[in-house]
């Protein structure tokens, strides 16, 4: 990259930059503080093991699955079935959930997951279930993953893919 | 019915895949054009709260050891360029940050969790993999032992 010639011109790129930097902020907001995750009704949890178990038994029914994390990790591996509609810490990863489940009858049963990161510092987590019970959905389950999903269920050997499932993103 | 999902897992041990990827200035990056530092390959989010509580002290780093060879790499995860460069005008790092994505991503065994570093020696071998919230003062004594010493 060529180096600013002047003083000068550092100057006006650096007070571009933080222009473009607030004009950003101002359009793209990041979600206000949510609940912490320990606010979830342990009632409300699913261990992974028992999830695996359900979707390998040709007997009980399957829920619908969603990813509310990052598309690039769901793009990777997701559980077999599952869609995304996230991120949940996104007002517009929010929306791509409403639209998901804008037709469902509100006794669907919904299980959400994520695994971005360790349980307690997930910020895409709380804010979808929220938004699934605030739209009046009565049996939505959390998929309890303490570390991450590489760890918590791939590395398990619970059933994972990569193939694309509904894509229901807006504007990608 | 077990669906393979899980990418071919990179050691400790083997060659780090290389990669071109853009800055945030729109520049290509090569991973190979590190070679002969100690690189630090670091897989961050905006939106991820233990990854922002590394950088600072990842910029700490490459302030104190990039004259040993040090050489930070920090790739972002996130869906879009925007956040990152909001984040970054706000928080500014030190050092180089690029845009991944699920290939880049695979290319490392699969970017499941975040955040995830690789610790890449000078002739390119990952030789420490950390996953999660690591221990920084263990992090740190690993690329010290690395580095040359002056």
């Amino acid at each position: 990259m060529t180096r600013p010639a002047t003083i000068l011109q550092s100057c006006i790129l650096s007070s571009a930059s933080i222009a473009a930097g607030i004009w950003m902020v101002a359009m793209n907001p990041p979600l206000a503080e949510t609940r912490p995750v320990a606010s979830i009704p342990p009632a409300d949890l699913i261990q992974p093991a028992d999830l695996a178990a359900s979707l390998e038994s040709s007997s009980l029914p399957k829920p619908l699955i969603l990813q509310v994390g990052f598309r690039t990790m769901y793009d990777q591996s997701h559980i077999p079935g599952s869609d995304y509609a996230g991120p949940g810490n996104m007002p517009t990863g929010l929306q791509v959930l409403r639209d998901r489940v804008a037709a469902l009858p509100k006794d669907t049963v919904i299980v959400i997951y994520c695994g971005c990161c360790p349980w307690s510092s997930c910020p895409n987590i709380v804010a979808a279930y929220d938004t699934l019970h605030g739209l009046g959905f009565t049996k939505v389950k959390v998929l309890y993953i303490a570390n991450n999903f590489g760890r918590d269920w791939v590395d398990k050997g619970y059933p994972a893919t990569k193939d694309q499932g509904l894509r229901t993103e807006t504007g990608r | 019915m077990l669906l393979c999902g899980a990418t071919t897992a990179v050691k400790v041990g083997d060659v780090a895949p290389d990669f071109a990827r853009a800055d945030l200035a729109g520049r290509q990056v090569h991973l190979a054009d590190y070679r002969g530092k100690l690189v630090l390959l670091n897989f961050w989010a905006t939106w991820c709260a233990p990854c922002r509580k590394e950088m600072p002290l990842f910029s700490k780093w490459q302030r104190d050891y990039g004259a040993r060879g040090l050489q930070i790499v920090g790739v972002s995860m996130d869906d879009d360029i925007t956040s990152v460069k909001q984040l970054l005008v706000q928080r500014p790092v030190q050092y180089l940050i690029v845009m991944g994505d699920a290939k880049l991503g695979e290319q490392f065994g699969g970017v499941l969790g975040l955040p995830l570093s690789f610790l890449i020696d000078a002739q390119g071998r990952i030789v420490a993999r950390y996953q999660g919230e690591s221990d920084l003062a263990v992090m740190e004594a690993k690329l010290k032992e690395l580095l040359p010493h002056h």
